[in-house]
């Protein structure tokens, strides 16, 4: 604080200083900035700001999931049959490992350790590529099943999934990580061969991290196959776990009408609970809100983990071209303070979403 | 305590590499302070831990109402362990964080006030539970 604080004539000292040497000394700041740490600070208080912004944006959706939750329980118990836990499980570890490798990074920056802040960014990409590469495995399997948002709910607990090792979805979702890895890797071998090493290793540097996508695929895909060949020799009990399900749901919504109707006395709700498979409800309906929900707060999650690679492959160029130094490391701080905000959303999505019992 | 040793350890690799020691704008280096990597590592190790409780209580311990509470709660410190830890918040300008944490006070008045009318649908949950 007090360093920002500086006599006026102190300011314009440091101000022809900064002129004289501009180029051997600080070659990053800006003209409207006296001191290397008044820009530092102003940045990072400008990225405080954008994670607010980004704590309400998200605190919409997290206050659609309370409600939700708080008016249907049942809708969310019976949800979480859908979600698998240990995927779900294994993508946090791998955003936790991130933000650790994401955390090196930045004290390597301010170190003036560029390599080691490069090789860092990388690998804080590769898994976050790696996480949507298990995210897609998990759309794509939901899809496939019907599990859908809203109106477009279409699951059938009693239909026979055939289990697709590959699902059409997921190979639509691979194109673009296919398309950039081949156009990567073509560009990093040209400009290699020309000697432009920094904008050659960058590419390269995208190339693997698109690969860490196809990476996140084979484990996601692998898990689902094992999953498979697991339920086949337990179908049965399968579908009894579904039918339960399904007989809960029934229940509750009769007893919630007799709730409504006072002259109905509880011995006749149980009644009415005894017979129920004659009664047609919009179960469907229900689920396909949670799966709503569901979709918006993942999904936009994964947004974020998109633009967070986008940002970081900023950082990784910059990394290797060599600009960070101990009175110049903001941009690394500030995507790294992102990054640790969407590690953080997934810290409160995880039990959310996959841990309701 | 820790932020002193750190402020000595920060200042010394700082102009270690930067090269031009306390002449004109030394004052700008100051500013770095790089995480201990033991503190890094253990937030890393913490976070792991508490990852595989929130499971394992998920699966093998019988909470009834109180798992949201739980799983919540554990949320709750590793977010904390993110922030002061890999956010550097423990580090940061007072103000800084104070502008941060006043997020999390107008997101729990967003929740709050909208939790306010949730008395209407109780009748439904608890019968849930009861049909349970």
């Amino acid at each position: 604080m007090a360093t920002t604080k500086v006599e006026r004539g102190e300011y314009s000292a440091l101000v022809d200083l900064e002129h004289n040497h501009e180029h051997e000394h600080a070659p990053f700041i800006a003209h409207h900035f006296y001191t290397a740490e008044q820009q530092f600070d102003s940045g990072k208080l400008g990225i405080w700001l954008f994670l607010v912004t980004e704590v309400l944006f998200f605190g919409g959706l997290f206050v659609a999931y309370i409600i939700y939750r708080y008016n249907r329980p049942e809708v969310f118990v019976d949800a979480h049959h859908h979600l698998d836990t240990l995927l779900g499980g294994l993508n946090t570890i791998v955003l936790l490992f991130s933000s650790l490798t994401m955390a090196w990074g930045v004290r390597a920056a301010q170190l003036g350790d560029n390599k080691t802040t490069a090789i860092s960014v990388l690998i804080t990409m590769v898994c976050a590529a790696l996480f949507l590469g298990v995210k897609a495995v998990e759309y794509s399997h939901k899809w496939d099943l019907g599990l859908l948002p809203g109106d477009m709910f279409s699951y059938d607990p009693h239909a026979h999934h055939e289990h697709h090792l590959i699902s059409n979805y997921l190979l639509l979702l691979c194109i673009p990580f296919a398309v950039i890895l081949v156009a990567t890797l073509v560009a990093s071998v040209l400009h290699l061969n020309t000697g432009k090493s920094v904008i050659g290793r960058f590419y390269g540097g995208i190339a693997i991290t698109m690969l860490g996508f196809f990476g996140g695929v084979l484990v996601g895909v692998l898990w689902m196959a094992g999953a498979a060949t697991d339920e086949s020799h337990s179908s049965d009990a399968h579908a009894a776990v579904a039918t339960d399900a399904t007989a809960r749901l029934v229940s509750f919504e009769v007893d919630d009408a007799a709730a409504k109707t006072p002259a109905t006395t509880e011995a006749s709700a149980t009644d009415a609970a005894a017979t129920t498979p004659a009664v047609e409800l919009p179960v469907d309906k229900k689920l396909g809100v949670f799966f709503s929900i569901y979709y918006c707060m993942t999904g936009l999650h994964a947004v974020h983990i998109i633009g967070g690679i986008i940002a970081l492959s900023w950082i990784f160029y910059r990394s290797l071209a060599a600009h960070w130094r101990s009175d110049y490391f903001g941009p690394v701080d500030y995507v790294g303070l992102y990054w640790h905000l969407v590690d953080l959303i997934w810290i409160y999505l995880f039990p959310l979403m996959y841990l309701i019992r | 305590m820790a932020d002193h040793s750190h402020r000595n350890e920060t200042g010394h690799s700082g102009h270690g590499h930067a090269g031009h020691g306390h002449s004109g704008h030394g004052h700008g280096e100051h500013f770095a302070h790089p995480a201990p990597v033991w503190i890094l590592f253990g937030t890393f190790f913490a976070l792991i831990c508490l990852t595989v409780l929130t499971v394992y209580v998920a699966d093998n311990v019988e909470l009834g109402s109180f798992e949201l509470v739980v799983s919540m709660g554990i949320a709750t410190v590793k977010s904390v362990l993110v922030g002061a830890f890999f956010m550097h918040m423990y580090w940061d300008k007072g103000f800084n964080v104070l502008v941060f944490l006043s997020s999390v006070l107008f997101f729990a008045l967003f929740i709050g006030y909208t939790l306010m009318d949730s008395y209407e649908t109780l009748p439904n949950v608890t019968n849930y539970y009861k049909t349970k």
